[in-house]
């Protein structure tokens, strides 16, 4: 801080404090929804401090689920994390590969190989979302993870990142494995896998996250109850027609299905920081 | 492009790279071409057959005054998150940049968000704003705003601008973060001793030396607002009332899978992969930009 300003720093913690707050507000009427049995949280005004039903809607959403959504809350979120790790997973293998195959090879195609897949930088699934599905609906793979999973790994982003960290390696780690004799893939896993740790951390966030919030993709390829991620299982839970929503249950499934990216986030802040913007500030 | 030190070796590398150039052509490339394809015929809904039109698709569509009224839609959104979270991501920042204690603590409530899934803060604001059961629009009632966005197409916008730019501004905050804490504290010492005060020098020397990481940004969030709100959308109004919540990418998604228009719902994939292509080339400029600083 350059000089000393008391009502700066006051107007300085007050923004803050109302930001945080804004973050807030939702999270906590939802956990406060998720306390209360469906005939206090429909009599308006809504109470305002958790109630006595937490154990009981919790408890009821993971083993039952919802009137509408009949599947158990837990079956649900254990697809969304075979997803989400199977798209982190399968995402970072494959892109630090080919990063590695265009960084540190010479050959015919390699411009080639380069511009097919540095084309799909930005493409994101949703734009080419009927062609995509009939793809997959081809290859018989609806209601399969691997239909779920395929068509979202195959992203440039993650190679693109690689790509950069590779260029930045000193070249001389390489001369000094080749004069000592090593293969290529020896040096790839002896020296380039463990220098390249922090990134793929990083990149294991940002990719957990991303697949485990994946929506559009997921609604289209999975048709059975038991196949659902928990976020298509919060909207069955709301399409419910006339019938009374199940508000308690929706915004405890909806807590739940929010924690394990935010988990996921908070403990790994730094790399997640980094991963984004380059910076460790 | 070329790194000076390589290996030699016949077969390894396309083996390196195959499972990507598989995935990439089967799932990208492919449907790519499918679209463009599909986007020069009518085809039948039940693939019977397929008459070759050229681009009456698209002249269908520039005509269609549904997808025209998308194409508003979609512009009004976007600006309007994409103003929203860029303007509370800087505030934010630039306050959590004064902050010398207790910095860390702010950052962690402000990123978490982040992980947020769009559907997930669609159904929280759902929530809030639900006309029969919803705390806000309740408040809204005791001071005589009559809140139902299922009727109201503006409170309908309002709604799903709010949902989406909640969850993004997390995102603008920490760059922009690291943008004020690359700058050389040197320089705004140099500014405070000749007089200027917090908000001149931000005006004079962060706001300008942040316009490159907002530009950048901008670009993100466009095509945050274009294509990764669609759960957004489809949680909290289903494209409605009456369109107007309609964006592009839902109705790419309304029209090919309910309506099933194949030959329209290609031709408005296409329209949406140039408008990406364009965003990438401009994203492209401005990153080459930042190395050359």
């Amino acid at each position: 801080m350059v000089e000393n300003r008391p009502w700066l720093d006051l107007l300085t913690h007050g923004v803050l404090i109302l930001g945080a707050a804004l973050f807030i507000f939702p999270i906590y009427i939802a956990f406060v929804a998720s306390s209360h049995a469906l005939p206090d949280i429909l009599a308006a005004p809504m109470p305002v401090w958790p109630g006595g039903q937490l154990l009981e809607n919790y408890g009821a959403a993971l083993s039952q689920g919802a009137s509408a959504v009949e599947t158990p809350v837990w079956v649900m979120l254990f697809n969304s994390l075979v997803m989400a790790l199977g798209v982190a997973f399968g995402k970072i293998t494959i892109s630090i590969l080919a990063a590695f195959g265009v960084v540190y090879f010479r050959f015919r195609m390699r411009m080639i190989y380069f511009w097919l897949i540095f084309l799909t930088l930005m493409l994101p699934v949703e734009v080419r979302i009927l062609p995509t599905y009939e793809v997959v609906a081809d290859l018989g793979l609806l209601d399969t993870r691997a239909g779920l999973i395929f068509p979202l790994v195959a992203s440039a982003t993650a190679t693109f990142l690689f790509r950069q960290f590779f260029m930045t390696v000193p070249p001389e780690l390489c001369e000094a494995a080749r004069l000592d004799g090593a293969s290529p893939m020896r040096f790839f896993f002896d020296i380039l896998l463990p220098l390249a740790r922090p990134s793929m951390a990083a990149l294991f966030v940002i990719t957990f996250v991303f697949g485990w919030n994946q929506y559009l993709w997921p609604l289209l390829v999975t048709t059975q109850e038991s196949q659902y991620t928990i976020l298509i299982g919060i909207n069955r839970m709301l399409s419910v027609g006339d019938e009374q929503a199940q508000w308690q249950i929706i915004m405890a499934t909806s807590m739940l299905a929010l924690i394990p990216p935010v988990v996921v986030v908070l403990i790994m802040q730094r790399q997640f920081v980094r991963g984004l913007t380059g910076s460790d500030k | 492009m070329a790194h000076a030190s390589i290996f030699r070796n016949r077969w390894l590398p396309h083996v390196l790279i195959l499972p990507q150039l598989v995935l990439t052509l089967a799932f990208f490339i492919w449907p790519a071409g499918q679209a463009f394809q599909q986007s020069l015929f009518v085809e039948d809904p039940f693939g019977l057959g397929a008459v070759f039109v050229g681009w009456d698709n698209f002249a269908i569509l520039l005509e269609e005054e549904s997808y025209l009224e998308s194409v508003r839609v979609t512009l009004f959104f976007s600006v309007a998150v994409a103003v929203c979270s860029l303007g509370f991501g800087l505030l934010f920042a630039v306050f959590a940049d004064r902050v010398l204690k207790g910095a860390a603590f702010y950052k962690t409530l402000i990123i978490w968000p982040y992980a947020v899934a769009p559907a997930v803060a669609g159904v929280l604001w759902l929530f809030l704003f639900n006309p029969t059961v919803g705390v806000v629009a309740h408040l809204l009632g005791e001071w005589g705003i009559e809140w139902n966005h299922t009727l109201n197409g503006n409170q309908a916008l309002f709604l799903v601008v709010l949902a989406a730019s909640w969850k993004q501004v997390s995102f603008n905050f920490l760059f922009f973060l690291a943008g004020l804490k690359a700058v050389p504290l040197s320089l705004v010492e140099a500014a405070a001793m000749d007089g200027a005060g917090p908000w001149r020098r931000f005006w004079t020397i962060l706001f300008p030396l942040l316009s490159p990481v907002a530009f950048f940004l901008l670009v993100v969030n466009v095509v945050y607002a274009f294509f990764d709100t669609f759960g957004v959308i489809h949680q909290v109004t289903g494209g409605g009332p009456d369109g107007a919540t309609n964006i592009l990418v839902f109705k790419v998604f309304h029209d090919g899978f309910l309506g099933l228009d194949l030959g329209g719902s290609a031709a408005q994939s296409v329209v949406l992969m140039l408008i990406v292509t364009g965003l990438t080339i401009i994203q492209f400029r401005v990153i080459e930009h930042r190395v050359h600083y």
